[in-house]
């Protein structure tokens, strides 16, 4: 829902239903990084309404587009985020599996030396005997 | 420092950090062009400056024409973020429960975000309705409720769907448990766990009571298809809670607990009992800077004075020693290392006392977070019931793209 004024579009406050901080302050952040944006920000009327509202002020683009632009833009940036988190994960997995992989190697050959010594002491003993 | 009148010259106090900032500047090392911020405003940009009292400079400068005085863009294109953006997994638990990464490159705001999301709005199952047919035991009937709805569940809950007011509770809605335990007389106190509640695939056992006794008996729930058809997830695997040896209650002797749980979808921000994790938090990664060279006796008093052992000692050689930064990641702001005087001890208006000299910068770095996330989920890390925390962030951001479209679905 957005009032504004019908001469001059540059400037709008909107409302968003069903909304809380979740959403609002990613918005307010985007919204601040665009130039064109001279004022944004949010505000939440009563904590048990949910319904925020959030307010606009550009440089002479109409509010709605340059929301819209921040919107998308947030939009953009989680899918990278994602993205890159999944990537990480699954590179820390390979090198988990490889480093512990190793780690088996090394324990089967110290086992095996082990093995090796204790038989030629028990071959020692028989000689002995 | 008091000014006397009509002499017009007022004594500033020097601190000495400034003076040793000071002695150091050298104006040959300044870039011909300066470019970028002045070194003290990128300091306030992207650091919180943790002082003895309290920190400053807590609130990122958002707002992307802050620094065009001096001809400086602050804004976050996305091709720059893209490039910056970094995430490090520290360390993933056997289990896969347990979770730590680092987020390097990212506004507090939009981290933020998937916190929000991630603890409040992804859904998960709960009992909602305890439908309690006999308890004889000393734990009332709406305590016995409420650590039932406490109890957390094995099962994917992409797979079934919100049950509203309206709605029948049918196979694809609800998850239905039976608890039957009894304590004979004679026995010793009996404790009741989790692993005694019995999934009951094909509904409800228990009969709705109606008026007309020629009418077929109907349960609490109409379920068409037993759950054991309908989800082939679950075909040999039985839904369990996640951990079989929660204490729901005790009975005494001749004690005797009968109920029916129904669970339901939902999310942590209606109820705490849908939470998705049992521990998740982040900070801001410490950055522990020493300001001046703490050397021989003192190194020994800053290294004992913190207690996560943040500082470590150098040797120099000749029986000399230093104290360095060993592992500013474990700082927990105790300040322990801040409230100790060191230095010499020189007569300050007469009074002798050790002069406070500032050794160590604490400070917050703003764009790189440290997440550790724990979830709660089934123990078979095999089935469809385990959601590790990794799958977690993904369906978080997920949600949060789905809001992102709808924000803008309704703008246009």
């Amino acid at each position: 829902m957005e009032h504004g004024s019908f001469t001059n579009d540059s400037f709008a406050s909107f409302t968003l239903a069903e909304e809380d901080h979740t959403l609002a302050n990613a918005v307010r952040f985007m919204l601040n990084q665009d130039p064109r944006v001279t004022f944004a920000g949010y505000s939440i009327p009563h904590p048990s309404l949910e319904c925020v509202n959030v307010r606009v002020q550009t440089t002479g683009d109409p509010a709605r587009e340059v929301l819209k632009d921040a919107c998308q833009e947030l939009m953009l940036m989680n899918r990278h985020v994602r993205s890159v988190f999944d990537k990480a994960v699954s590179e820390f997995k390979v090198e988990q599996a490889r480093l512990a992989a190793e780690e088996e190697k090394n324990r089967k050959a110290e086992e095996e030396e082990l093995k090796k010594q204790r038989d030629l002491l028990a071959s020692m003993d028989i000689e002995s005997d | 420092m008091a000014t006397k009148e009509g002499e017009g010259e007022v004594k500033k106090i020097v601190t000495e950090e400034e003076k040793t900032f000071a002695k150091n500047f050298n104006i040959m090392d300044l870039a011909d062009i300066p470019t970028g911020l002045p070194p003290h405003l990128q300091l306030q940009r992207t650091r919180v400056l943790c002082k003895n009292d309290a920190p400053i400079h807590t609130a990122s400068v958002v707002y992307s024409g802050a620094y065009n005085g001096v001809g400086v863009d602050n804004s976050v294109k996305l091709e720059n973020f893209s490039e910056n953006f970094k995430v490090d997994v520290i360390e993933i638990s056997n289990d896969g429960m347990e979770l730590t990464f680092d987020m390097i490159g990212i506004d507090a705001a939009s981290y933020n975000v998937f916190f929000f999301v991630f603890t409040m709005q992804l859904p998960t199952m709960a009992f909602e309705k305890v439908f309690i047919a006999n308890n004889t035991s000393i734990v009332q009937d709406e305590v016995l409720a409420q650590r039932m709805g406490l109890v957390p569940i094995a099962a994917d809950p992409k797979l079934f769907e919100y049950l509203s007011e309206n709605d029948q509770p049918n196979e694809k809605n609800t998850i239905v448990f039976k608890l039957h335990a009894k304590c004979a007389k004679g026995e010793g106190r009996k404790k009741v766990l989790t692993k005694e509640l019995i999934w009951l695939p094909k509904g409800s056992e228990l009969v709705k009571e109606s008026g007309d006794p020629n009418s077929k008996p109907k349960t609490y729930t109409s379920v068409s298809r037993s759950q054991e058809e309908s989800f082939p997830e679950f075909t040999d695997n039985p839904i369990t809670p996640s951990y079989p040896d929660i204490l729901i209650a005790k009975l005494g002797p001749g004690h005797e607990i009968e109920l029916e749980a129904h669970a339901v979808k939902g999310i942590g921000k209606t109820h705490a009992k849908w939470l998705p994790v049992a521990t998740a938090w982040y900070r801001m990664l410490p950055e522990v800077i020493l300001l001046r060279e703490v050397e021989d006796e003192d190194t020994e008093r800053l290294v004992e004075a913190c207690p996560e052992k943040v500082f470590d000692i150098e040797d120099m050689g000749n029986g000399r020693k230093r104290a360095t930064v060993a592992w500013p990641r474990n700082c927990t702001l105790c300040r322990q290392c801040v409230r100790e005087n060191y230095g010499e001890e020189v007569k300050i208006e007469g009074i002798q006392r050790e002069k406070w000299i500032e050794n160590v910068a604490l400070r917050r770095v703003k764009n790189h977070f440290i997440f550790l996330l724990f979830a709660f989920l089934s123990v078979k890390i095999e089935s469809t019931g385990s959601l590790p925390p990794d799958v977690l962030f993904t369906e978080a951001v997920k949600i949060l793209e789905d809001k992102c479209e709808r924000v803008i679905a309704n703008l246009s």
